[in-house]
């Protein structure tokens, strides 16, 4: 087997990346130069320590985005020969180079990190929202109006937490269970939420003007509509929007886990905001309490939630590595980092090139995350 | 003092029934019942014969029945042969009376495990035993250090200590359990050499630097950038309090000031945050356990989950919500006792 060296690599893997590169310097220049205007998201740039979780966060995404231009092999793409070959080695007939090597089966390791990027992107922060989305519309009310609902929901919310995340992921992550309807049904009731969620917005803004409320609400009943048939059943007439059982299964237990968080968050927020001048004077217009929770008090909540919304996204990743290295959900040949992590960890004592690349792709893309989180925290506490 | 105690045991218990009754809805789905069925008999067990071996072990009764005969509250019927019709125990590893009687948890009869071919209290005290042991070096050297970071990085607001720090300990709430122990395995195992990759020896020949260090390692990283965090965002607000200023202006030295007056109520609030982390090492006993072949708790709850083994699935969620709600109320209880601001009379 013939290898390339080590300063080969790393320029090898550098112009690979190409294409994220030059997409980070452009939106970060662009930002850049207008970070003066763009508030929030503008003030990270003025923190080391913000700017470098941005860098971390968006290469990571554009590597996501880039996945079938940046990897040289295909993931799932077996080689005999270059069975756990060290980084560096030449696939003989094409003459490409797998730059971290090859893991068990020969496949390319570098390539398989960049693909795990796709999965994690796509689940990880759309987990997240929908996490929100329930945890917001059961933690205003249960903060604003406390009292009954608020010991029934805390209870509620307090039983999945006290629930330790491994035990419950086996329970409802297995291949037994999405024989049964229980998926469907839990993501049934998890999806209607965001169309509860908007619709509840518009209605209580606009309910006096019910032609400018009318078309708003047909929006969100045909988009959301559309979003959930396809979600929950499968059956997207367009046959754009698709998820595997398996996909939904890990979903849907992804939310349930972490949308107790959300609401415990919300309902501190909320009865700590509620307290608040312009809430009363709200009240005492006459406002329903609905436009009080939507457009009071959740606009004045939104700069913990971004923060906290940073750190659920590093966690739900953190999540579906562990789902990923206990085989749960994800198929066994998935390029996710957890499972390659899995994968690689076995034969950790001979080989340590096929695990690491997953593991420190995990770590980075969480630390970035996380320094985000930070940067946002201390730039919206300078107010 | 004694109503809270009161409300928050009665609070307790019903979560405990709630979500038993959850899991035992989980194991008893149909699918996985049939992968239990068709590990007790054999492999090729024909559908009919797993019908009559569902039926005839109990399996077959009411929902909610046997949930009650689980929890000992109803007579529960003796498992008959598959061949014979014969009552017979269930297992012939663990004495079970021919005739009907109450035995569930009630009567801390905590059942038979099916993967393990043991009763439940024989496997899983000496497996708790060994994560005891195993909690108590994770928490023996992730508390001190977690502490000590935070008020070097609180105590000076600001400085490069306070930055480096605070990138130390953010990059230790970013890394996993799985991925701490990948490369720790990597530095200290392949390549260094110094530590053993696997803590097999830990059960049986006791536990050592050589064999123990690195799970308690991979466990104690993930813990204890959070509490550092914590601790260190106590320490500064306190610093910048009325009474340290006091204590500066009157001239005692910054040790004396740090360590007599800003630390008793700083560590307040990490205390909490102590208690609270121990459902997030429950998950991280069971990946390291896992992980370094380490037969504790962790490891017989995967072992359990991958058997569809439902009384040991029982006994392991009532031990972990055992463990995450008398935490949750030792850090009420805690900090009740702790803050005299907010002491109930």
């Amino acid at each position: 087997m013939e290898y390339v060296g080590f300063g080969q690599i790393v320029l090898g893997i550098l112009t690979q990346l190409i294409p994220v590169w030059i997409a980070i310097f452009v939106v970060m220049g662009l930002s850049w130069t207008f970070h003066r205007k763009l508030s929030l998201y503008g003030r990270i740039y003025e923190s080391p320590a913000g700017l470098i979780g941005l860098f971390i966060v968006f290469f990571w995404l554009f590597c996501a985005l880039f996945a079938d231009l940046i990897s040289p092999f295909d993931p799932l793409e077996q080689f005999a020969i270059l069975k756990n070959k060290g980084p560096g080695v030449i696939e003989p007939t094409t003459g490409l180079v797998q730059y971290l090597g090859g893991d068990k089966f020969g496949r390319d390791v570098f390539s398989r990190m960049i693909s795990g990027s796709q999965i994690v992107m796509v689940i990880a922060p759309a987990a997240t929202m929908f996490a929100f989305v329930v945890g917001i519309s059961l933690g205003l009310p249960a903060g604003y109006y406390r009292g009954k609902i608020d010991s029934i929901l805390s209870f509620l919310a307090n039983m999945v937490l006290a629930f330790p995340v491994i035990l419950l992921f086996y329970l409802l992550v297995t291949p037994g269970i999405r024989e049964t309807a229980l998926p469907q049904s839990m993501a049934g009731v998890f999806f209607i939420f965001p169309i509860l969620f908007f619709g509840m917005l518009f209605y209580s803004r606009f309910r006096e003007r019910p032609q400018k409320l009318m078309w708003q609400l047909a929006i969100v009943l045909i988009f959301g509509g559309w979003v959930y048939i396809s979600l929950v059943f499968d059956a997207d007439p367009f046959g754009v929007l698709s998820l595997e059982p398996n996909e939904l299964n890990i979903f849907v237990a992804v939310v349930f886990a972490s949308s107790p968080g959300v609401f415990r968050i919300v309902r501190g927020l909320t009865m700590d905001i509620a307290t608040r001048d312009y809430v009363a004077a709200a009240q005492t217009r006459g406002e329903i309490p609905f436009y009080v929770m939507l457009w009071e008090i959740l606009p004045n909540a939104r700069g913990p939630l971004i923060v906290d919304a940073c750190l659920r996204i590093g966690y739900t990743t953190i999540l579906l590595g562990t789902l990923g290295y206990f085989g749960l959900g994800l198929v066994p040949e998935s390029p996710d980092w957890g499972t390659t992590i899995k994968e690689g960890s076995r034969l950790l004592r001979l080989y340590y090139h096929p695990a690491l690349p997953p593991a420190i792709a995990l770590m980075s893309f969480v630390l970035g995350l996380n320094l985000l989180a930070d940067a946002l925290r201390e730039q919206s506490l300078k107010d | 003092m004694l109503r809270l105690l009161a409300n928050r045991f009665g609070a307790m218990l019903l979560t405990m029934l709630c979500l038993t009754l959850i899991v035992f809805f989980l194991v008893n789905l149909e699918p996985n019942l049939r992968k239990l069925s068709i590990s007790q008999t054999n492999m090729r067990a024909s559908d009919e014969m797993i019908e009559r071996w569902l039926d005839y072990n109990g399996y077959r009764e009411p929902f909610l029945e046997r949930y009650a005969q689980w929890l000992g509250v109803m007579k529960k019927q003796p498992a008959r042969d598959v061949d014979t019709g014969e009552p017979k125990p269930r297992f012939s590893f663990c004495d079970e009376p021919p005739v009907a009687t109450y035995s569930g948890i009630l009567q801390g009869n905590l059942g038979c495990s099916t993967m393990f071919r043991q009763p439940i209290h024989e496997r899983l005290l000496p497996a708790l035993q060994s994560t005891g042991i195993l909690m108590f070096w994770v928490m023996a050297t992730m508390v001190p250090s977690a502490l000590v970071i935070g008020i070097l990085a609180g105590m000076r607001e600001g400085t490069n200590t306070d930055r480096t720090l605070s990138v130390v300990s953010i990059t230790s709430t970013a890394t996993p359990e799985y991925v701490s122990g990948v490369v720790f395995t990597v530095i200290f195992a392949s390549w260094l050499g110094w530590l053993n990759g696997s803590a097999v020896t830990a059960t049986t020949q006791g536990v050592s630097v050589y064999n123990f260090a690195l799970p308690v390692m991979t466990m104690a990283i993930y813990g204890m950038g959070y509490i550092a965090r914590m601790t260190r965002a106590s320490m500064a607000e306190v610093m910048t309090s009325q009474y340290i200023r006091t204590a500066r202006l009157k001239g005692l030295k910054f040790h004396t000031v740090v360590l007599r007056h800003a630390l008793r109520n700083a560590l307040i609030a990490p205390f909490t945050v102590i208690m609270l982390q121990f459902p997030w090492l429950l998950t991280g006993v069971v990946i390291v356990e896992v992980m370094f072949r380490y037969q504790g708790f962790g490891w017989v709850l995967v072992e359990a989950a991958g058997n569809n083994d439902i009384d040991m699935l029982l006994s392991c969620s009532i031990v972990s919500v055992l463990v995450v709600l008398s935490t949750q109320m030792i850090s009420d209880i805690g900090y009740a006792y702790l803050n005299p601001r907010i002491r109930v009379r």
